[in-house]
């Protein structure tokens, strides 16, 4: 039997009479990998803080960490028992070598007042050798992939004595070699008798690399099981408590017309050789790494990223888009990967940000929005994308990512768009907001949208489209119909092909 | 080799030497031992400044009111010094003093109210130096004791041109390259000096990993104000006067030669070789403009577009970072 690391019992979190965690348990083993999923919003965050001290239980709670009890546990005592914390964002400095970010906080622990630049190395090189990489230690890290920043804030976590990781979804912005890459890592942590603490939305990563996983609702836990008992669908019941249509998107487009052709499209140190139809009411999916220049195709296709050459035919004449507003003005909307940049005005109300792109439709007589038309537009879009809020008027920044997600679809979609291309539509979204982007999706297909769709998760891309064109280092290198293969072959495709080619 | 080629720096060099040459081809006086070391000396005050202004940008913010602290530094202690007298120690401590409180006025502000730091350093500005106006009744000291105006003339090395004059390295451009000294090793060598680069990189990641940014803005402040202190002595050596008005508007001197130097305006980046790179920079072109005869106002246009350019070249590059480069595979 495992040595246990840390337990609680009867956690309980009450934030101004919002019941963030009702008494939870939660053990963790040394070496173990355990796996914490949920929604957001589900308590998941409030525990990671709760245990890493940031954040204290409501009076009743017990946590015991390798057999010492703590009625009140802190920050400090955190620290000592050698948990630490690798945040989403990583907390790097880019402007500072690869070396001083991974020794700076070993040199404040230890009070250090004038800077040794060799200990700095030192602490450095050992931190990196402890996980096997060879991080080029003088670099500066805003000049490093994000891969190997992933692995930088790592190394600075090693600098301690560690005992215990916490991940907080670690695998966001990586690529699937990278994700490979990071599981050797924590592996081999595990060897070292060093638990992992993994967090993360994507549930087939989750099933693939945890020991157990904790499942966690409405500050509720749902259960602790082990990896052989569950799936993704499982998974994916447990923590919304429903189940989820997952039925293969199957809508019929060969038997109406071409919307969109390309041919031989290339951008220098972006892409090359891209042909491709698409028809009305078909989900078109384009998987490929990170990096594979799938996003530098649709924004080429935008306008944004204009090509140097090859042609685009939209309903059969050829066409030149050279920026956005000719794109829009030719029916094509973007839905882009990061949202929170491109995508939305995020202080602005969330009835300002769904008519922002379609204010000339809008016009009074005098030029001037009318406000009736404004209101009834607004009403419309939110209705038919069921966008919960408070209010029109509530800014968008303060909605959860889905809805936030949503707000971004319906812009585009008040705009008609005869062809709508959606990158990363359900990056951080939560499981049940990801279904309804999904249904949105599908039901704009089926009145005769083009849908392109740009994913990394094999099972969305999969399930939502016709076809699916695989990219690769610029270049499409295969393209397979869904109807006539299941997502275990895809997926298997899509490994051998992305890995081998490397 | 390429390592030097990489460094921005380097281009700034290299700036420095074509500008040299040209304005030596129109004016032999120019690359003379005694303009160079003359240019050094009347450059100080900003080269002082200058460092100061780095440290507060490498932390992500910026300060306008250094010019209002240095005359309030170097009016107090021109009034305390022809009241009380006193000697040249004495008269570097007050105006230290003295600046390094008006400073730490400003990263309160700053910390406490999270007021962006531009605002809170125009409004100090205009605070310090209303009440300068005010105390002083906007008069002139043309009286200074003797024994500082020799000060000024102290050398540490003479020598003599053929015109029987002399000339040398002045003491007044050895504090300069001292100070640039001590800076350049708290900024590499200590806690305090890493903890001002982490926070210009990434504010909430310098707290999370344990540093205290109230102390950083303390020092960064402080220490902006202590130098603006300093500067404001070597300015009134160097002018052998003090008025309360006669460095309104060099803020955006001191600025650009930082930013020409390699510091960002965005924080986390610059270092001191480049900043006394840029202070030279900016000495020779605006000494070349009157060696070559070229109208003053033109170094004012000058200043104005270094900034406007520095500020959309950090733009693009963000821009650029957002196109991510693919090496596309050929069979």
């Amino acid at each position: 039997m495992a040595e246990k690391f840390l337990s609680l019992k009867n956690v309980n979190k009450n934030f101004g009479g919002v019941q963030a965690l009702k008494s939870v348990d939660f053990e963790i083993n040394k070496g173990e990998i355990h796996s914490l999923v949920g929604e957001n919003g589900s308590g998941k965050s409030t525990l990671i803080k709760i245990i890493s001290g940031v954040v204290r239980a409501d009076n009743g709670a017990v946590i015991e960490i390798e057999g010492e009890t703590y009625k009140d546990f802190s920050a400090i005592d955190s620290i000592r028992k050698g948990i630490e914390v690798i945040y989403q964002d990583l907390s790097l400095f880019p402007n500072l070598t690869v070396a001083e970010n991974i020794a700076l906080g070993e040199m404040i622990a230890t009070n250090t007042k004038i800077v040794d630049w060799k200990r700095v190395h030192q602490i450095a090189s050992e931190a990196t050798k402890k996980i096997n990489s060879s991080l080029a230690l003088n670099e500066l890290v805003a000049n490093i992939s994000l891969a190997d920043q992933q692995l930088v804030a790592i190394c600075r976590a090693l600098t301690h004595d560690v005992k215990l990781v916490i991940m907080d979804e670690p695998t966001t912005a990586l690529t699937r070699n990278e994700v490979d890459d990071l599981f050797v890592v924590v592996k081999d942590l595990q060897s070292k008798g060093i638990s992992t603490m993994f967090v993360s939305h994507k549930l087939d990563e989750v099933c693939e690399i945890a020991d157990k996983i904790s499942v966690i609702r409405d500050g509720v836990k749902v259960g602790t099981f082990s990896n052989e008992e569950l799936d993704d669908d499982k998974l994916t019941m447990l923590m919304t408590g429903m189940e989820i249509d997952r039925e293969n998107y199957s809508g019929d487009f060969r038997s109406k017309e071409t919307l969109l052709s390309v041919r031989d499209l290339k951008k220098t140190d972006n892409f090359k050789d891209i042909s491709f139809e698409l028809h009305a009411g078909e989900i078109l999916g384009i998987t490929g790494l990170l990096g594979s220049g799938r996003t530098e195709l649709a924004q080429a296709l935008f306008g944004l990223n204009p090509a140097d050459s090859g042609d685009i035919f939209l309903d059969g004449k050829r066409v030149r888009i050279s920026n956005v507003r000719e794109a829009i003005s030719m029916g094509i909307a973007y839905v882009p990967e990061d949202r929170l940049i491109q995508g939305l005005v995020m202080d602005q109300a969330v009835g300002k940000n769904v008519v922002i792109t379609i204010l000339h439709h809008i016009l009074n007589g005098f030029g001037l929005i009318d406000r009736t038309k404004l209101k009834e537009r607004i009403d419309t879009s939110i209705k038919s994308l069921s966008i919960r809020i408070p209010s029109v008027d509530s800014p968008v920044n303060t909605l959860s990512g889905g809805n936030q997600q949503r707000v971004v679809l319906a812009k585009w979609i008040a705009t008609n768009p005869k062809i709508l291309i959606l990158d990363g539509p359900t990056v951080g979204v939560d499981v049940a907001a990801k279904a309804a982007i999904h249904d949105i999706v599908r039901g704009l297909a089926e009145k005769g949208v083009g849908i392109i769709l740009i994913s990394d998760e094999i099972s969305e891309v999969f399930r939502n489209s016709n076809r699916i064109m695989i990219m690769h280092k610029g270049r499409i290198i295969n393209e397979i119909d869904t109807s006539e293969t299941t997502e275990e072959i895809f997926r298997e495709l899509m490994g051998l092909q992305c890995k081998g080619k490397q | 080799m390429k390592k030097i080629f990489s460094k921005y720096e380097t281009y700034v060099l290299i700036a420095i030497v074509m500008l040299g040459f040209l304005i030596n081809s129109v004016n032999a006086n120019f690359f003379t031992l005694e303009n160079i070391l003359d240019l050094l000396k009347s450059y100080s005050f900003i080269g002082i400044l200058s460092i100061g202004v780095l440290f507060v940008l490498i932390s992500g913010g910026i300060d306008i009111s250094f010019t209002a602290t240095a005359t309030i530094s170097m009016y107090v202690m021109a009034v305390i010094l022809n009241t009380y007298g006193g000697n040249i120690v004495s008269a570097f401590l007050i105006a230290i003093v003295i600046g390094i409180c008006l400073g730490l006025v400003n990263a309160v502000i700053i910390y406490f109210f999270n007021i962006q730091s531009i605002i809170a350093t125009i409004a100090t500005l205009n605070i310090y130096y209303g009440l300068l106006t005010v105390f002083s009744g906007g008069k002139w000291i043309y009286t200074l004791p003797t024994w500082f105006r020799e000060f000024a003339q102290v050398r540490l090395i003479t020598l003599s041109n053929q015109a029987g004059g002399t000339y040398g390295l002045s003491i007044i451009t050895v504090m300069w390259m001292l100070i640039a000294v001590i800076s350049w090793l708290i900024l590499r060598y200590t806690m305090v000096g890493r903890g001002i680069y982490a926070m210009g990189g990434n504010k909430v990641s310098a707290k999370r990993v344990g540093f205290n940014l109230l102390k950083s803005h303390l020092f960064v402040y402080g220490y902006m104000g202590c130098l603006a202190g300093i500067a404001g002595v070597v300015l009134s050596l160097l002018v052998q006067c003090v008025a309360p008005n006669s460095i309104v508007g060099k803020e955006l001197d001191v600025l650009a030669a930082v930013v020409l130097g390699g510091a960002s305006l965005t924080g986390g980046v610059g270092n001191i070789v480049g900043t006394i790179l840029g202070v030279i920079l900016i000495a020779i072109m605006n000494n070349g403009m009157t060696l070559m005869r070229i109208p003053a106002f033109w170094y004012d246009v000058f200043i104005g577009c270094i900034i406007i350019v520095s500020v959309s070249a950090s733009a693009l590059q963000q821009k650029k970072k957002a196109f991510r480069k693919i090496a596309i595979e050929d069979d």
